[in-house]
């Protein structure tokens, strides 16, 4: 499997990522030598073997249904890059996305 | 008769799946302790893990799975005790981690199967594909700058259940009463409130159109329709766009596309171009999501009664036919309020007087069946009064009334007015005698052969006697006094 320019180009519209067009070129390069290696892997017989969801042998831990946070607007807003005030309380700002 | 709408060239049908997104009704968020009640000022119920701040990890919350059961166990659906979080990936300012925790490949439930009521009385059973849990995003609003869009996370990471139908819906009809069943349920389960208003459910709506016998051609989806109304608009109004491409020897494009209410038309989605591709893959943040069979069975164990179940039991048990036990169950609380008012009574006069009188005066005062006027041991105590020939049933509607308005007790509006039903055939007589003497041109019309005068003469007697004479003591007497 390889890819062509146009799927880098592609990958990096969709992680908006913006990529010169110079650079294209080289990262296809370093993005093929990365999957050569991912499909080494498929050398590896898996057949009947689980996929292993996780490096440690645990079970998925659950919360119960309690608030326990809350009123942390001035903590989550403090890095916002563009943040607003007004009657209603605190929101953050980004440039208008209308559809 | 299968639905269709009629092209230049011929009949089309119909072919529409939706996709039902259902805010589940929990206190906590689905991997956050942020709260979820509707309404808060902005940004205040959002924790470091909605905002998606580094180094924040999502905890499952327990409710919000158990509530995804009970729903799939009252869709008759299959519960997968293993399913995986994914991620879906996208950009968009209302989602701060750049994706949305989604199931994908392995949902928490799968196929099951909703039957769905139409007007005319007949029922479909319309396929559930699968379940899901995930994420809800943020809340945009572009109306409060000129430049820019404000954000709330508040409903960012509340838990939501993506119900997805499969594509069996043939009609606008068939869709809304797909939509109505499904919010039933839900609200029976207590697993959603169904608010469409505040956005507690909302449909996507997948449309395509064929020809009567083919296979399925290219569908759109209509994104975001939010009332059941809207939803039946869309689809015709989508089906109709179709049409026309298709009989103007265009092709249609598989695409997302708006539905605009105000003008009845929809139109494409210019965001999502792009957009289609998510890019999945098992979130490494959580653990596959492992149920205990008896956890499962336990859950089964606690589900209510619910609509079609307990109609059918309507219709054995208190011999109300198929509607009247649908209307009644159409709301859990209206169920109880009847099953109240029917036990220990006569059940058919119980349902004539809920869906009847009270409904009337429900809609009258603009209140709901949890906040009747008239409380469902009262109207209990009025049919009783009835029963035991306190009073008429035409004064029962007078006294209800009187309930409605001042909530007194039954009992005590007939003392309080003095409407208790007149037994006393002296006093009976003696109206009936009044009566035909004021009227001897019509008591002389009556014995010549004109029958139909007894009523009038009923009417007359009991209007008299301020309408509290027995009724059938009135006839007697009447019937002997014109012999």
């Amino acid at each position: 499997m390889s890819l062509d320019a146009e799927t880098v180009r592609r990958i990096a519209a969709l992680a908006r990522i913006r990529v010169k067009e110079e650079e294209v070129a080289r990262l296809q390069g370093e993005l093929n030598h990365i999957l050569a290696w991912i499909e080494q892997l498929s050398e590896v017989e898996t057949e009947g073997v689980e996929p292993l969801p996780g490096a440690m042998r645990m079970k998925l831990k659950m919360r119960e249904d309690v608030v326990t946070e809350g009123d942390l607007h001035d903590a989550i807003l403090a890095n916002a890059p563009d943040r607003a005030d007004n009657a209603m309380g605190s929101f953050f700002a980004v440039p208008k996305v209308v559809e | 008769m299968t639905y269709t709408l009629e092209g230049r060239t011929g009949p089309w049908e119909i072919v529409c799946g939706l996709e039902v997104h259902a805010q589940v009704v929990s206190k906590a968020k689905l991997f956050s302790g942020a709260a979820t009640a509707f309404g808060a000022a902005p940004n205040t119920q959002v924790s470091f893990v909605d905002a998606a701040f580094p180094g924040m990890l999502p905890v499952i919350n327990r409710e919000c799975v158990a509530q995804a059961i009970r729903t799939g166990l009252g869709l008759n659906a299959e519960i997968n005790l293993w399913s995986r979080f994914d991620r879906k990936n996208y950009f968009y300012a209302d989602l701060p981690a750049g994706y949305q925790i989604s199931q994908y490949q392995h949902p928490i439930v799968g196929k099951g199967e909703i039957v769905i009521d139409l007007a005319d009385g007949s029922t479909r059973t319309i396929g559930i594909t699968r379940l899901h849990l995930e994420q809800d995003a943020g809340k945009s609003l572009h109306d409060q700058h000129p430049t820019k869009s404000f954000i709330d996370l508040n409903r960012a990471g509340v838990a939501l259940m993506e119900i997805v139908s499969e594509p069996d819906i043939r009609s606008p009809e068939e869709a809304g009463a797909y939509i109505a069943k499904l919010r039933q349920i839900l609200r029976y389960l207590g697993t959603c409130d169904g608010n469409m208003e505040e956005g507690s459910l909302r449909a996507d709506v997948n449309v395509s159109v064929r020809r009567p016998g083919e296979m399925y051609r290219t569908r759109c989806e209509v994104k975001n329709v939010n009332s059941i109304r809207f939803v039946m608009q869309a689809i015709e109004a989508e089906a109709r766009r179709q049409i026309e491409v298709w009989e103007s020897g265009g092709e249609v494009q598989q695409e997302t596309r708006l539905f605009d209410p105000n003008r009845g038309l929809t139109r494409p989605m210019r965001s999502k171009e792009h957009a289609h591709d998510y890019r999945y893959f098992p979130d490494p943040d959580l653990l596959p999501l492992e149920l205990d069979p008896a956890w499962v069975a336990e859950l089964k164990a606690g589900l209510p009664e619910l609509p079609d179940a307990k109609a059918a039991r309507f219709q054995r048990d208190y011999g109300l036919s198929a509607y009247d036990a649908r209307v009644l169950v159409a709301e859990q609380a209206t169920a109880d309020y009847y099953e109240s008012v029917a036990k220990g009574r006569d059940p058919k006069q119980a349902a004539n007087w809920v869906m009847g009188d009270l409904f009337a005066a429900l809609n009258r005062t603009g209140r709901g069946i949890a906040d009747s006027p008239v409380p469902a041991a009262s109207l209990g105590r009025l049919l009783d009064l009835i029963a035991d020939d306190t009073i008429s049933g035409r004064i029962a509607k007078q006294v209800f009334e009187e309930m409605v308005d001042t909530g007194a007790d039954p009992a005590a509006i007939v003392e309080a007015k003095g409407l208790r039903q007149v037994k006393d055939t002296g006093a009976i007589d003696e109206a009936v005698a009044r009566v035909l003497a004021a009227n001897a041109d019509k008591v002389a019309e009556y014995r010549s052969g004109k029958d139909k005068l007894f009523g009038f003469f009923v009417g007359q007697v009991m209007k008299a006697m301020a309408g509290k004479g027995n009724p059938a003591l009135v006839n007697e007497a009447l019937k002997r006094a014109l012999s």
